[in-house]
């Protein structure tokens, strides 16, 4: 076998690899949803959304999850949103490039991957007992915002660092400030990419549990939150106290829970390719 | 915020350009440096008003490291430091508090690669007004409209001035800058290579408005392009690493140069 031949062999053996793990990705994902729709999809109807949970499966409603876990990504939006990317707009556009930086960005990056039930206990401490805000639906936003800023900071970061260097050398030569630049050419250039990063992040906070049980979020509550204050439950402890429970009605409720769950999480997902792709067509 | 007083002197300078007096440019004992590297090694140099001076020097010269410290634009540069003094109309651009965006106001700037903003039309000629706090729109409209003329683009695309200005050709694209660059009504213009992205018939238009300009600015023009500074230039510095061996009238240079290295690199023997 000559070279040439070598090298076509090679290019169709990795072909075919990557069709493979395409296709077992693919079948997983089908197999894994396709069930998930048999059990739960006779379950969800109105009543099933608009109902508080019982102690019968079929009364059984998500309503006070629901609204736990949109009380949820709410505050967590208006919290992680703004610090986040402004944190990245320091980092990237005003913060020296020395030790330190580099030191925090590797620290950033390294956040990212701290396994979330540690931000849990941090919440635990910080704001359920130090801050003295109870297992309310603020302390867990908090505690979700810590989680999701560095995912947000980085994908800021990434998002100004592809904006083209000429398009800044423009404005400053134009006589425009920093903020001016940041503000009439940065951010508009650069917002399709950070909206992505962010609604990305929030799908990853929506379909968080392990923190927010350990900040004390409670898997029956009888009313939805009416201020940040109230207590909670989310949509995924909600599916964690039902699949738990030995009647076999509970197992078709949380099925029917995981299939809303996800269904959220597609939208916010689907939101943000529309943002990405309608930013990408007027910015390039 | 909005200062009368400041945006009656910009009127006045609308009504009749030649009003504002066209400053002379020294630089005296400059040196720079990118970390340890020594990209400038004490140059010394006066340029007059009304003129286009033409840098020229093989690559890594130091030449666009010179042009870029007339409106500090390496002051956003990783390592770069500097010494010695630059006087425009006899005050030092490096004083500290120095206001560099209005430094930029008077000393524009035009790149290698055509950089308009992903704007439409109007709002790249128009943006470096805004970004001055200016809100009349007719005053706007009627700059935007001759700075467009001057550079010969109003014909061309005022029945689009919402298109965006990405959509347009290269040639049109750098007239674009040039005019977002005029806006501003600087007196001092500087252009890194402007023509070198460009087709010969877009550069030949380029060329033509330099020469025009010159009336009523000051260019200073970093270009590889022997023929090129020929042509439109009235002095010419020959750069060679980092230190300005001979700087003299274009004619001088190209017909009779002093130093054998510029007649070598002049020639084609280098560079």
């Amino acid at each position: 076998m000559n070279n040439i031949q070598k090298n076509r062999w090679k290019d169709q053996a990795f072909k075919y690899w990557g069709v493979f793990c395409t296709i077992i990705g693919l079948v997983l994902l089908t197999v894994f949803i396709g069930d998930i729709l048999i059990d739960g999809i006779v379950r969800i109807d109105w009543g099933f959304i608009t109902d508080l949970p019982s102690r019968k499966p079929e009364n059984s409603g998500i309503y006070t999850a629901l609204m736990g876990s949109i009380w949820i990504l709410i505050l967590t939006t208006i919290i992680a949103f703004p610090i986040g990317v402004a944190a990245g707009i320091y980092l990237e556009e005003y913060a020296k490039t020395n030790k330190l930086a580099g030191l925090l960005e590797i620290n950033i990056s390294n956040l990212a991957g701290v396994p979330s039930i540690i931000y849990g206990l941090l919440g635990l401490e910080v704001f359920v007992r130090i801050m003295n805000l109870g297992a309310s639906v603020l302390a867990g936003a908090l505690t979700l915002s810590l989680l999701i800023l560095p995912i947000v900071i980085v994908a800021t970061r990434e998002a100004i660092k592809a904006v083209p260097k000429s398009i800044k050398d423009a404005s400053y030569a134009l006589g425009a400030s920093k903020w001016q630049t940041i503000w009439h050419q940065i951010l508009p250039a650069s917002g399709g990419g950070i909206l992505t990063g962010v609604i990305l992040a929030l799908s990853r906070a929506v379909g968080e549990t392990a923190p927010l049980i350990v900040v004390g979020a409670l898997a029956y509550v009888p009313f939805a939150p009416s201020s940040p204050m109230d207590e909670f439950s989310v949509m995924p402890i909600q599916i964690f106290n039902w699949i738990s429970r030995p009647q076999s009605g509970f197992i078709e409720n949380a099925a029917a829970a995981i299939i809303i769950l996800l269904g959220i999480t597609f939208i916010m997902n689907g939101i943000a390719v529309y943002f990405r792709n309608k930013w990408q067509k007027k910015w390039k | 915020m909005e200062n009368p007083i400041k945006e009656n002197m910009v009127l006045d300078s609308v009504i009749d350009p030649s009003l504002k007096k066209i400053p002379k440019i020294e630089a005296k004992k400059i040196k720079v440096w990118y970390d340890g590297f020594n990209a400038i090694k004490g140059i010394d140099m006066t340029i007059k008003p009304n003129t286009v001076t033409a840098f020229i020097g093989p690559s890594g010269c130091g030449k666009s490291t010179f042009l870029r410290l007339f409106n500090r634009m390496n002051d956003y540069v990783d390592g770069f430091s500097m010494e010695g003094k630059i006087k425009i109309n006899g005050s030092n651009i490096y004083k500290k508090n120095v206001n560099v965006e209005e430094l930029r106001k008077e000393v524009g700037m035009v790149f290698q690669k055509p950089n308009p903003f992903p704007k439409s039309i109007f709002d790249n000629v128009a943006y470096g007004l805004k970004i001055q706090g200016i809100t009349d729109k007719k005053f706007i409209q009627e700059r935007v409209i001759s700075s467009l003329q001057q550079v010969g683009l109003w014909e061309e695309v005022k029945d689009d001035l919402k298109k965006s200005g990405l959509a347009l050709s290269g040639g049109q694209q750098q007239r674009l800058c040039i005019a977002r660059t005029l806006a501003v009504e600087p007196s001092i213009i500087l252009m890194d290579e402007p023509t070198s992205a460009l087709d010969p018939i877009s550069t030949a238009k380029i060329e033509e408005l330099i020469f025009q300009l010159k009336e009523k600015y000051t260019i200073i023009i970093v270009t590889h392009n022997m023929q090129q500074a020929g042509r439109i230039s009235d002095y010419t510095a020959f750069f060679y690493l980092g230190e300005l061996i001979e700087y003299n009238k274009t004619k001088n240079i190209f017909t009779n140069p002093e130093k054998q290295q510029t007649e070598n690199y002049i020639t084609g023997r280098f560079g």
